[in-house]
């Protein structure tokens, strides 16, 4: 076989990947990108699109709904990160500890990463709603719980909240993996020897644990952070957006994530060209995203 | 010393249990009230059931009703499913071999290309995707909206650039000489991938499988807007959106339609327990 050569059998098998690959994602991707700059509608446009350049994004950026959702989503995502890394974090050093049942807790934890979020977001509707508000320890303590206005999902806060804990169950499994390898990479040595000087539990996991998993970090923090950023599915289930709020003396949906939101500018309002154009705002934040990470890594890696 | 220290497991040894049940309260919840009747679900949502076969039961309402066809949704979702990993398995193997063992400027490109892609997030797709199919579908008269065809090459689409990322990393650490032997040997260059190459590949092989699985079983956007709704073709995640949204407050229902969703899930998961975690980690970490 020559190395160096496109003999028929290259194309031959390349052909299949690219076809599917120029169908599925170059194709609408150029093609979002150009009817982002038009007045793509889902309307019949019998005159054909129009070039309307910026338009789409002008308006997006000066629309309250849209502004709302992007800072929502960094709040969301923000809180998001941080719960999920400090609950896998904890579930990672418990089950790195002696436990006789570990391989059961490791599995049970990771569990929730099977379910589809569309499915989680009902199944923690069903506890926001009908769970909590009917316990009857609860409901006798503090009878206020079970009214309509005092649900989890019924204010905008705790409902956002309410996403968080949904998908911090979803995922912390997950990075708690992650976090396991890492912890069981650290030399035992190194615990050895803080053992001997007497080093407390919480000494050793400042000093021992956390800085020799620090390598960790930047993958779970990245991937927390992109995982969050592009929250769909629970979103819809749960909440679908609701309840309503008021934000720069305007009504609209008070949970609404960027992806919900794009997605409902288009089949909502019927604004296919201003959804597509918010989406495009959704990639270039995510390439920036993307790049520092990718930066960071080149960093890392020179440092070692 | 010894006794504080047996104490102290014990006693972490607890916390976890006791996480650990707090953890799946969720799965058990939906195992506790898919079989009651609406008014218990509310009298007491952490009561046991009456009647434990009353979730079988409530299973035969949703499988046989002849509006959601929830059955048939399940068999879509596996015919998307097995159809949809055999052609990414198969699809990227091949074209990550080609790519390792051409060592030119062309054939880096392509490979720069399709994992640059994997930044490009599903909603600047979903519209155009749509609206191309479409052109497609008037244009080669090929429908690829509200069919397998469309949804299977959709996946395909979507899975090859973390798959072939994977698969790529995986030969590039499988010795050349391998292939030279098989050379000599008079094999045919196609013949050496299916017959030397694929069959070494079983690790990644497993791994890109678990991914991607996972991903198309749960899936719900994607379906959503290549098989639409009220389609005769629809995944599960679709048909348990349908119900949740014509029973509403059927709670008995819909726990039993989200049982039944998670139900393949969790017994593959038993059984493949090793595999799948090992999968879905080693596929992030890269």
């Amino acid at each position: 076989m020559n190395k160096g050569k496109h003999d028929p059998i290259f194309w031959l098998f390349l052909a299949p990947a690219i076809i599917a690959f120029l169908m599925v994602i170059i194709i609408p991707f150029l093609m979002g990108i150009f009817y982002s700059l038009t007045d793509w509608t889902s309307r019949p446009q019998p005159g054909g699109l129009q070039f309307v350049g910026l338009k789409n994004f002008i308006e997006s950026i000066q629309d309250p709904s849209f502004l709302y959702s992007f800072l929502l989503t960094f709040v969301y995502t923000f809180i998001n990160m941080l719960l999920i890394n400090i609950v896998a974090f904890g579930l990672a050093l418990l089950v790195t500890a002696k436990l006789k049942f570990k391989n059961i807790y490791r599995a049970g934890f990771f569990l929730p990463n099977l379910v589809g979020g569309l499915i989680l977001g009902y199944i923690w509707q069903f506890i926001f709603n009908i769970v909590i508000p009917n316990l009857p320890v609860l409901s006798t303590i503090y009878p206020a719980i079970a009214e309509p206005a005092n649900l989890m999902l019924a204010n905008r806060n705790s409902a956002v909240m309410a996403i968080v804990i949904a998908g911090s169950w979803q995922y912390s499994g997950y990075i708690m993996m992650i976090y396991i390898a890492a912890i069981l990479s650290v030399p035992e040595e190194l615990f050895e020897a803080a053992k001997i000087d007497g080093a407390s539990p919480f000494k050793k996991l400042l000093h021992i644990t956390i800085p020799m998993t620090a390598q960790a970090f930047t993958i779970t923090l990245f991937l927390t952070l992109v995982q969050s950023f592009k929250q769909f599915d629970v979103n819809v289930s749960l909440t679908g957006g609701g309840p309503s709020t008021q934000f720069m003396g305007k009504f609209m949906r008070g949970t609404e994530l960027l992806a919900l939101d794009i997605y409902n500018t288009a089949f909502t309002s019927n604004s296919l060209a201003q959804s597509q154009a918010r989406s495009v705002l959704f990639f270039v934040v995510l390439v920036v995203i993307s790049l520092i990470q990718v930066r960071q890594n080149k960093r890392k890696e020179i440092e070692l | 010393m010894k006794e504080i220290k047996r104490s102290s497991t014990i006693v972490t040894e607890i916390i976890t249990a006791f996480i650990f049940l707090i953890f799946l309260f969720p799965i058990f919840i939906v195992i506790l009230n898919a079989g009651k009747d609406p008014f218990s679900i509310t009298s007491n949502p952490l009561s046991l059931p009456k009647d434990w076969f009353q979730v079988f039961r409530n299973m035969k309402i949703i499988w046989l009703d002849p509006n959601l066809r929830y059955g048939s949704s399940f068999f879509a979702s596996i015919i998307v499913t097995v159809f949809s990993l055999l052609l990414i398995v198969l699809v990227s193997g091949q074209a990550a071999w080609v790519l390792v063992r051409t060592k030119t400027k062309l054939s880096q490109f392509i490979f720069f290309l399709f994992v640059a892609a994997m930044v490009i997030p599903f909603q600047i797709v979903m519209l155009p995707l749509v609206s191309w199919f479409r052109i497609v579908a008037k244009a080669t008269g090929f429908q690829l909206l509200r069919t397998y065809s469309g949804m299977i090459l959709s996946y395909v689409g979507f899975g090859l650039s973390l798959s072939l990322f994977m698969f790529h990393g995986f030969i590039k650490g499988i010795p050349y000489e391998l292939e030279e032997a098989a050379t000599i040997d008079g094999c045919a260059k196609w013949q050496i991938f299916y017959r030397i190459i694929f069959p070494l590949l079983k690790p990644i092989t497993a791994t890109v499988l678990v991914l991607n699985g996972i991903w198309i079983w749960n899936d719900y956007l994607l379906p959503l807007l290549i098989l639409g709704k009220g389609n005769k073709i629809q995944t599960v995640p679709l048909a348990v959106a349908n119900y949740a949204g014509a029973y509403v407050k059927q709670w008995d229902l819909i726990l039993t339609a989200v049982l039944l969703a998670m139900i393949p899930v969790i017994i593959l998961f038993l059984f493949l327990q090793r595999y799948i975690i090992k999968g879905m980690v080693s596929g992030s970490i890269k």
